[in-house]
């Protein structure tokens, strides 16, 4: 199975996380490209690419950009997700410590497209190591005169400034995130109206995730149709996932979008397999959030639309294995507890509910669980956000579905093992609950 | 840093110095705006959110001390309270919790005679959200430097350089 690389293809390379190393290897050309079309044609080619954006949400790339009203009178702005925290993903860290400058060079030729003459990057407020480089590479661009007053020497000035959050997952959520950006608590905002139309400061305003942005250099370097090529009808291009918990070498990898859960996990360049003597029982395959899928489930191809028909999703990449000795009740627990200390609490089923859920599944880890609990912990969920299908939530924002989706799909997808949970009053796994690689060494 | 909870001059010329600055990032009537940057700044300074120091971004920023403390104490990475000399943060979530994480907590609680969750003087333990590292689990931080692919032996080595 041969990948060829797209976001990866300059890591490594010499000095690429400096100006001249990344100049050295193609850099800033792209952009001079961009910039000889017109900011319609630029659209037009985002939208032939088959751009989906890599946050979460699969959302097609143009067709967002296409939402931005082209009569509003007030300033526009681009906002960089660059918050990753939903649970398994680790792959924008990578890009702005391998790679700066390939979302700068994206962030100029999305800002040119949509008009835009500032940009925030937010950036989760943990990211010491990759905020400073990201830093660096912006004075060096803005020292270069790439941007700032002028774009590449072209009447468009663009300011681009790095904002680091402060520990609070909730602002990754983009409605959250433009009122972190303005100085608030992370509250997600009631949608409609959308960012496109009104955002940060009540303007118009584009989110992406950083892996999104940082494509385009590469699709307007080889073309859109390169680009759309490489991937299926609907998903243009390869894709970053990271893939963590019970296999041999974990890590973040850029497949191809007809790479399968399988290849990933067996496959001598990605995974290479499960430890000695160990299956696969469970996978998570678009961050914690994503509902699970069983083993038989993993000849699907890691691309946004496969998961449909499985009531799963593609999500932020984020692959997590676990093998026949983990403790699903264990693993779920672990989740929904994330979900519940991350609620901003705007919500009730997620302020109340998300709580509840984690003391039910800790009630029925610890062998105190009764039969009744089961069914409460589904009416909770389903309360939150029935399923399936995904997208259903009650809630203000989807970290309600986030925090549900789990407990239903682990618990319709292995309730045997919740029920011998109840039954036998403890946990089959006793104090080994994690699988292959669980002890601390 | 200076211990004292009041500014020494040297330490306000430079809040106001790197507030100004800040201040250049947003427009001219959203002064506001730059709360989370301004308080990360008035902690690296002080090394933790005093009230004094809220009060003073707070003018600066052209808001009320309350906005301020709203803020402070909705992000776990600002300390309105003066925290240990080393702040662990360990992830504890699902992928790390697959590479030993739960043990590695635990090792730390026994190791540095704490339980997570409690501020001391010398140490804050703490669980935390997911890092991103969940490719290179286990891992913590320790006053925000990132540290991953944990084992015993790395934890013992960090720890002893903590003095
Ligand atoms: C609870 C929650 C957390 C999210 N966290 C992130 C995140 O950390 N990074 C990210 O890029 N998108 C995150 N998203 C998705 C964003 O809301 C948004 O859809 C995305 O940044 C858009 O970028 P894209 O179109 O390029 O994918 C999150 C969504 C929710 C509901
Ligand atoms: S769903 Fe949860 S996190 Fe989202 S707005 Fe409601 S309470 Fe907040
Ligand atoms: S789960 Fe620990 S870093 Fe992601």
């Amino acid at each position: 199975m041969n990948v060829e690389k797209v976001v990866t293809r300059n890591w490594g390379k010499p000095g690429q996380n400096t100006l001249a190393g990344y100049k050295q290897h193609g850099g800033y050309e792209s952009l001079k490209k961009a910039l000889e079309l017109a900011p319609e044609a630029v659209l037009a080619e985002v939208k032939k690419s088959n751009l989906r954006g890599r946050g979460g949400a699969g959302f097609p790339t143009g067709l967002k950009w296409s939402f931005v009203p082209k009569d509003n009178p007030k300033p526009r702005y681009l906002a960089i997700n660059a918050d990753e925290s939903e649970p398994g993903t680790a792959k924008d860290r990578f890009i702005l410590e391998n790679d700066p400058h390939s979302l700068l060079e994206g962030i100029a030729i999305a800002c040119w497209a949509l008009g835009a003459h500032t940009c925030y990057i937010y950036a989760r407020g943990e990211f010491k190591y990759p905020s400073a480089v990201l830093d660096k590479a912006i004075a060096e661009a803005t020292a270069a005169g790439i941007f700032g007053k002028k774009l590449l020497g072209r009447d468009f000035e663009l300011n681009v400034y790095q904002v680091r959050g402060a520990g609070a997952y909730i602002c990754g959520e983009e409605t959250a995130m433009l009122e972190s950006l303005e100085g608030k608590k992370g509250w997600p905002r009631l949608k409609p109206p959308f960012p496109a139309v009104s955002g940060l400061f009540g303007c118009p305003t584009v989110v992406n995730n950083v892996e999104t942005i940082a494509t385009l250099p590469a699709i307007f370097e080889k073309g859109a149709e390169w680009f759309a090529k490489l991937g299926t009808d609907k998903s243009g291009g390869t894709r970053l996932v990271t893939l963590s918990g019970v296999c041999n070498r974990p890590g973040t990898y850029e497949v191809s979008m007809q790479t399968t859960l399988k290849d990933l996990i067996f496959d001598e360049q990605f995974g290479q397999g499960m430890p000695h003597g160990r299956t696969v029982k469970a996978v998570i395959p678009g961050g914690s959030s994503a509902p699970v899928l069983t083993a038989d489930e993993m000849g699907v191809a890691l691309e946004f639309e496969a998961f449909k028909p499985l009531n799963s999703m593609a999500g932020s990449g984020g692959i997590i294995v676990m093998d026949d000795t983990c403790c699903m009740v264990r693993c779920l627990w672990r989740v929904t507890r994330f979900y519940a200390e991350e609620s901003c609490g705007q919500c009730t089923p997620c302020r109340e509910g998300m709580p509840w859920m984690t003391r039910l599944l800790r009630k029925i880890e610890e062998g105190r669980g009764e039969p009744k609990d089961l069914e409460a912990l589904m009416q909770v969920a389903t309360s939150i956000a029935p399923w399936p299908p995904i997208g259903l939530g009650n809630t203000i924002c989807a970290l309600g579905d986030a925090g549900a989706l789990p407990v239903q799909s682990f618990v319709t997808k292995f309730k045997s093992e919740f029920e011998q949970h109840i039954a036998e009053h403890r946990c089959p796994y006793g104090d080994k609950p994690w699988g292959a690689f669980g002890e601390f060494q | 840093m200076s211990d004292a909870v009041a500014f020494t001059p040297e330490e306000l010329k430079k809040l106001d110095a790197g507030l100004s600055e800040l201040l250049g990032h947003y427009p001219v009537d959203r002064k506001r705006a730059a709360m989370l940057p301004a308080l990360r700044l008035l902690q690296e300074i002080k090394g933790w959110c005093t009230p004094e120091g809220m009060k003073h971004v707070a003018d600066k920023l052209q808001t009320t001390v309350e906005r301020a403390y709203e803020v402070a104490t909705f992000y776990v990475m600002f300390h309105t309270q003066k925290p240990g000399k080393y702040v662990i943060d360990v992830c504890t979530n699902l992928s790390c919790a697959l590479r030993g994480a739960e043990g590695m907590l635990k090792h730390l609680e026994v190791k540095l005679g704490t339980q997570a969750g409690t501020n001391g003087d010398k140490f804050f333990l703490r669980e935390t959200e997911c890092l991103a590292s969940c490719g290179t689990a286990p891992c913590f931080q320790i006053n925000e430097d990132h540290h991953e692919n944990l084992t015993k032996e790395k934890v013992d080595k960090l720890l002893e350089t903590l003095v």
